[in-house]
């Protein structure tokens, strides 16, 4: 378990900005201070976080924003498949405790402890408790961080006026941008940007919706294309 | 907006996604378009946010100079590919954003 917490200490450092910059953006995106406090301890979820302050802030009606909820965690299904047979002999309690802590994180750290060769070696009949650990630390690290900006956000006034929403935009960039490095992705992400204009004025935001499925789609019609000249390249 | 209803929601559909393959321990298996779709699905969330979040700050389409959002995001981008780094491109990308808007009032 302290190999767990020692592991995500990386990762933690680099959390505690985002935890704080959560707390403080939360009450200016018009979410009360219970409600900023009460997502980071109940639903634990980084990103989707960030992104549901962004419909808030643009009034975005509550399915909406649930339904973005869904999509965006939709990839935490891949995590869960990769760790079923990690923990599939674990108690179903136990099973249900990691499956809270399932975080791009904790994922993360869990992916190295089950590589081969791993420094704590090949031996996994007790990598649930540094799964623990790893998910403990983060979970404490992540609600201290967003009480700690919301203090913050609390002692500095005012800080609409200053044009804090393009804080959530340029987070948003820097968490993009390095997506950015496959046709299909550029693709995914160029059809996605263009659709969002193109639907900005449909109501209850559901341009968003629509513009992200026609960027997935965008981006599968590319991996199947190119996958189909690899196939006839092989034929010839 | 109930922040009752929206915390217990996104704690039911978060949890639900992490839980249902443990819960059912393997016996599920996606297809394989699905699973190549979902790494596409957050850039393209959050390319869907960004951009209108800079091009209309204010409600209308603004491709003009004066558009210190788009300005800025643009900058943003540059700084991202340069550094890399998430944590440089919002320092800088900010405080970009902070001096267009104080040069520009």
């Amino acid at each position: 378990m302290k190999a767990g917490c020692k592991a995500a200490i990386p990762l933690i450092i680099g959390a505690i900005p985002f935890g704080v910059l959560f707390g403080t953006l939360a009450p200016t995106s018009g979410l009360s201070v219970w409600a900023t406090m009460a997502m980071s301890l109940i639903v634990f979820a980084g990103s989707a976080q960030f992104i549901v302050l962004a419909l808030i802030a643009v009034q975005a009606p509550l399915e909406i924003i649930l339904l973005t909820t869904f999509v965006v965690n939709l990839r935490h299904l891949l995590y869960a498949t990769a760790l079923v047979p990690r923990v599939s002999h674990l108690p179903f309690a136990l099973r249900t405790l990691l499956a809270f802590g399932l975080t791009d994180e904790t994922f993360a750290n869990m992916s190295q402890r089950y590589q081969p060769g791993s420094p704590l070696g090949d031996d996994h009949q007790f990598a649930h408790f540094f799964y623990l650990g790893s998910m403990f630390s983060f979970y404490i690290t992540w609600s201290s961080a967003t009480a700690i900006g919301l203090v913050l956000g609390n002692i500095i006034p005012d800080m609409t006026s200053w044009g804090l929403e393009f804080a959530m935009s340029v987070t948003f960039i820097g968490m993009v941008i390095p997506y950015l490095n496959t046709k299909a992705m550029f693709s995914a992400m160029f059809c996605a940007a263009i659709a969002s204009l193109y639907f900005a004025y449909l109501p209850n935001k559901l341009g968003l919706i629509i513009s992200a499925l026609i960027g997935v789609s965008a981006g599968l019609s590319v991996v199947h294309f190119q996958k189909m000249s690899i196939n006839q390249g092989e034929q010839a | 907006m109930n922040e009752f209803w929206l915390i217990l929601g996104m704690f039911v559909i978060t949890f639900g996604i992490r839980f249902v393959m443990f819960a059912f321990a393997g016996k599920i298996t996606f297809p394989v378009w699905m699973q190549q779709s979902l790494k596409f699905v957050p850039p393209a969330v959050l390319t869907a946010i960004i951009v209108p979040a800079v091009v209309m700050p204010f409600g209308e389409m603004d491709f003009s100079f004066s558009n210190v959002y788009l300005l800025a995001a643009i900058i943003s981008v540059i700084i991202s590919l340069v550094t890399k780094s998430l944590l440089k491109t919002i320092f800088f990308g900010m405080l970009v954003f902070l001096l267009l808007k104080f040069l520009m009032v």
